[in-house]
């Protein structure tokens, strides 16, 4: 049983990661928002598992938050946005495609380089996990940086939240209190990030950061 | 208090309940560091539970805690009785705040020397930095002060900074920053070379070791009068106090070339600030300047008591340690002196350039009196304190063939010499004050209008004037009263007790027999003057005096058409000895043809080498740097980002590699 209970844990946290690198490839918005909502699925069935196999109720309501903030309202949100301002549907690379893969999988070997070492007592699941999640944290990062686009890079800045949220039902312990905050945090900043968007929008005409960025006086 | 100056601005007493109660206080500490001293010194300590959570604030008061504290404190007390005379004869035109400044300001000052441990004592002293900063400031109308205060303000965050790191290396291997700790753990050798250079720099930085210096006769002069005064007389000695503190105290055993880097800048230090000095039109400038050469000496003192120390003689290094000591005191007394005279001559005729004064000795003749005595301590002229201090000082430097290296027997006499050198020019430096701003006629309308100075002041001033003549021919009583704290950093005093020592005897036990007795000098003194005077007047005085009818121009009502002797021609041949080759100084004459009416100009530039060799190459490396970080300031969101990543990668890889 305890077996199965790490492999689960293991495999889905390994499917958020893989989702991360799904993220980084995307060409087009609607199914970088699709691959997005498959990670924060992948995410809720993470901790309803952990919920499940660790007989931790609280981590159910972390599923919940994540199902239904990160799942539904904000993919929704941000497709009804996309369609709604017309936005160009293609995500111009700053970095290109291949480059970004191996940017990644080298971030992926730092953190398991890094973490394995430093948690060289803490349980095998708590340690795969934080690797996980970190790599996660940096590929969101990744992603914004690579990005020209300003829809990616708030799906970029989920991510990176994702990557904490997986950290956090991983390792057993997290007050519940932690968890609500992260998760109103991330509404915050989705919804300040919906109204930077419409502002940007309405203002310069266009999502693009190269472009927008033409827009400050200093810059050359 | 500082709220009661807070509140200055509406009730107009305000200003004598601040200066009054910052007096009171001051006197009341000060009585209590001479009860202290009186009564052997014993350390007292207290912690209190302010400051940091698990390091607190310990405070400790031995006995150089308190010869200090009597010296700053009662600096506060003359200070405050003659800036209540000052500002309310300035009232008018004043400038900024100083009431609610002035009190923190010597609140600062009391807490650096009461200070047990390296964070406490940061604190104090950069408290002590800001405040005395912000008094520059409070003349920020003037045209000179902004500029000065932003040297001030980079000299002493560069001396804070110093000290920082160098209580940072001396407590790295223990990591507890109280004194104690510090005492106790001797630190490695390299951390003490390192410390000791860092803890030079950054308390010389603020005492005004030559090349550190360039702040002291911008920011001194720039602060209202008896700021001035406390800043030269008393706060250089915080920094002494620093010096000593860690010299001597902390660090434990010395190696003998840290007291050979203080010999050597303390006689450059002596001599370059008396070049300067002698340069100087602007009164309280050539006051300032004249404070980095004191600290020369005192330095100087200190480098002789640590090198004695190293080498095993305490007794000598007692001896030395006392000059230091006995130079401190003196100076303070005699610089806040003349900074008092300066701020009576500034408030009477408003202006501090030598240029336009003249003959204030008929028409101040209390202040130019006191001015006089300052003078004559300050050139080291018996029987008053400046010399007795001198005097300690040379005995130490001629005990120097007790010295095992050969390097330091031969260069100790050459710091001598220099020193020698540092107090004959300052006695002309001074000739040259006094005669062109006191003696001699008016320069200018504002000369011939001067009137004598209220009563506070002149109060203020006669306290530390009386005290200097005091000292000079009793010096021994003061020297008995800081043996205490003597005592406790080179464990031997000056005095040997076994032999009688009559009080007013001064009679070191290291200084080869040599003397001095005030009380004798005095009368000398006084009987050659009485016999010097009946002879003047019997031969000179009743002599007719021819004189030329016209006279020259000299009976005319307009000052300005006075022709005589001015204080650049008084330093004209010490310029040209000394300064044409260390400051570049030139004389240009600017003669018109003849027939054309425009008078012949004389000009004279000269540059500062330390601005030259340290300060100008810096500010261009500064200015290099800054503009080259300025593209930092215009990049686009996505780098800012890809810059934090970045560094947070190389963070991650350095963690990961250090784990292997």
């Amino acid at each position: 049983m305890i077996d199965l209970g790490y492999d689960a844990a293991h495999m889905l946290g390994a499917v958020v990661l893989l989702m991360s690198f799904a993220l980084l490839y995307q060409r087009r918005l609607f199914s970088l928002l699709r691959v997005f909502t498959l990670q924060a699925l992948a995410l809720t069935a993470t901790a309803a598992w952990q919920a499940f196999s660790h007989g931790e109720p609280h981590l159910y309501i972390t599923a919940l938050l994540t199902l239904s903030l990160k799942a539904i309202v904000m993919p929704v949100a941000l497709h009804r946005i996309i369609v709604k301002m017309n936005i160009h549907r293609t995500i111009e690379p700053a970095l290109s495609i291949g480059l970004t893969m191996v940017a990644g999988v080298s971030l992926v070997t730092l953190s398991i380089l890094l973490v394995l070492p430093v948690t060289a007592d803490a349980t095998a699941l708590t340690r795969e996990n934080l690797a996980l999640s970190l790599s996660v944290v940096l590929l969101g990062l990744l992603m914004m940086i690579s990005r020209r686009n300003a829809v990616s890079q708030v799906v970029g800045f989920m991510s990176i939240e994702n990557g904490l949220i997986l950290a956090a039902v991983g390792v057993a312990g997290m007050p519940l209190v932690v968890e609500m905050s992260i998760a109103f945090s991330v509404m915050v900043a989705f919804i300040i990030f919906g109204i930077f968007l419409f502002h940007i929008r309405e203002r310069f005409d266009t999502l693009d950061m190269q472009k927008i960025e033409s827009f400050r006086g200093e810059s050359d | 208090m500082a709220v009661t100056g807070v509140a200055a601005k509406r009730f107009p007493q305000a200003s004598g309940i601040v200066y009054g109660g910052t007096a009171a206080a001051c006197a009341l500490v000060a009585l209590w560091a001479v009860l202290r001293l009186g009564g052997g010194g014993a350390a007292d300590t207290l912690v209190l539970p302010v400051g940091l959570p698990w390091i607190q604030a310990h405070l400790r008061a031995d006995a150089l805690s308190a010869f200090f504290l009597l010296v700053v404190n009662f600096g506060g007390v003359t200070a405050s009785l003659f800036g209540w005379g000052y500002e309310r004869a300035h009232r008018d035109h004043h400038g900024g705040p100083v009431l609610p400044l002035y009190p923190l300001f010597l609140a600062g000052m009391n807490m650096v020397l009461i200070a047990d441990d390296a964070f406490s004592f940061l604190v104090s002293w950069e408290f002590m930095s800001l405040a005395s900063w912000l008094l520059v400031l409070s003349t920020h109308r003037e045209p000179e002060t902004p500029r000065a205060a932003r040297i001030y303000l980079i000299m002493a965050s560069f001396g804070t900074a110093c000290l920082l790191l160098a209580f940072g290396l001396l407590a790295t291997d223990h990591g507890d920053y109280s004194f104690d700790a510090i005492r106790s753990h001797a630190p490695s050798a390299t951390a003490a070379a390192l410390g000791v250079i860092l803890v030079l720099m950054g308390a010389g930085s603020k005492a005004g070791v030559v090349p550190l210096h360039v702040w002291l006769p911008l920011a001194h002069p720039a602060a209202p009068s008896h700021v001035s005064a406390l800043m030269s007389g008393v706060m250089t000695k915080v920094a002494v106090y620093a010096m000593i503190r860690v010299l001597f105290d902390l660090l434990g055993e010395p190696d003998w070339w840290w007291g050979g880097i203080m010999l050597a800048f303390g006689a450059v230090t002596a001599v370059m600030g008396v070049l300067y000095a002698l340069m100087q039109d602007d009164l309280k400038k050539l006051l300032a300047y004249s404070t980095v050469e004191n600290i020369g000496a005192i330095v100087i003192a200190l480098g002789l008591a640590l090198v004695f120390k190293a080498s095993h003689t305490p007794v000598i290094a007692a001896l030395a340690l006392a000059a230091a000591l006995l130079h401190v005191v003196n100076h303070s007394l005699f610089k806040s002196l003349l900074f008092y005279t300066a701020g009576a001559v500034l408030t009477a005729t408003g202006t501090r350039d030598l240029n336009r004064l003249g003959g204030l000795i008929h028409k101040m003749p209390t202040t130019a009196f006191l001015a006089l005595i300052g003078a004559a301590a300050i050139s080291a002229l018996p029987p008053l304190n400046g010399f007795v201090g001198e005097w300690l000082l040379f005995q130490a430097i001629l005990n120097a063939p007790a010295l095992p290296e050969w390097s330091l027997k031969i260069g100790i006499a050459v710091v001598g010499a220099l020193l020698a050198l540092a107090a004959a020019l300052a006695a002309a430096c001074f000739v040259r004050l006094y005669g062109t701003a006191f003696l001699g006629r008016p320069r200018s309308f504002a000369a011939e209008e001067a009137r004598e100075v209220g009563w506070a002041m002149r109060l203020g001033m006669a306290v530390p004037a009386l005290l200097c003549v005091v000292l000079g021919v009793l010096p021994t009583p003061i020297i008995r009263l800081f043996e205490p704290a003597v005592r406790l950093m080179v464990e031997a005093g000056p005095f040997d007790d076994r032999a009688y020592q009559p009080w007013f005897w001064l009679a070191p036990t290291s200084a080869i027999g040599n003397s001095y007795n005030g009380l004798i000098l005095l009368a000398v003194i006084a009987l050659l003057s009485i016999l010097l005077v009946v002879v003047i007047h019997r031969r000179a005085s009743d002599r007719v005096r021819w004189s030329i009818p016209w006279g020259c121009g000299f009976e005319g009502p307009d000052p300005a058409a006075v022709t005589q002797y001015t204080p650049s021609s008084f330093g004209q041949p010490i310029r040209r000895a000394f300064g044409s080759t260390v400051f570049r100084a030139r004389d240009h004459v600017d003669m018109p043809e003849p027939g054309d009416t425009r008078p012949a100009r004389l000009s004279v530039t000269w540059t500062d080498p330390a601005w030259v060799a340290f300060f100008a190459p810096i500010g261009k490396v500064v200015d290099w740097l800054a503009d080259r970080a300025n593209v930092l300031q215009y990049m686009t969101i996505r780098r800012y980002l890809t810059l934090m990543f970045l560094a947070l990668v190389l963070l991650l890889v350095m963690v990961a590699v250090t784990q292997q």
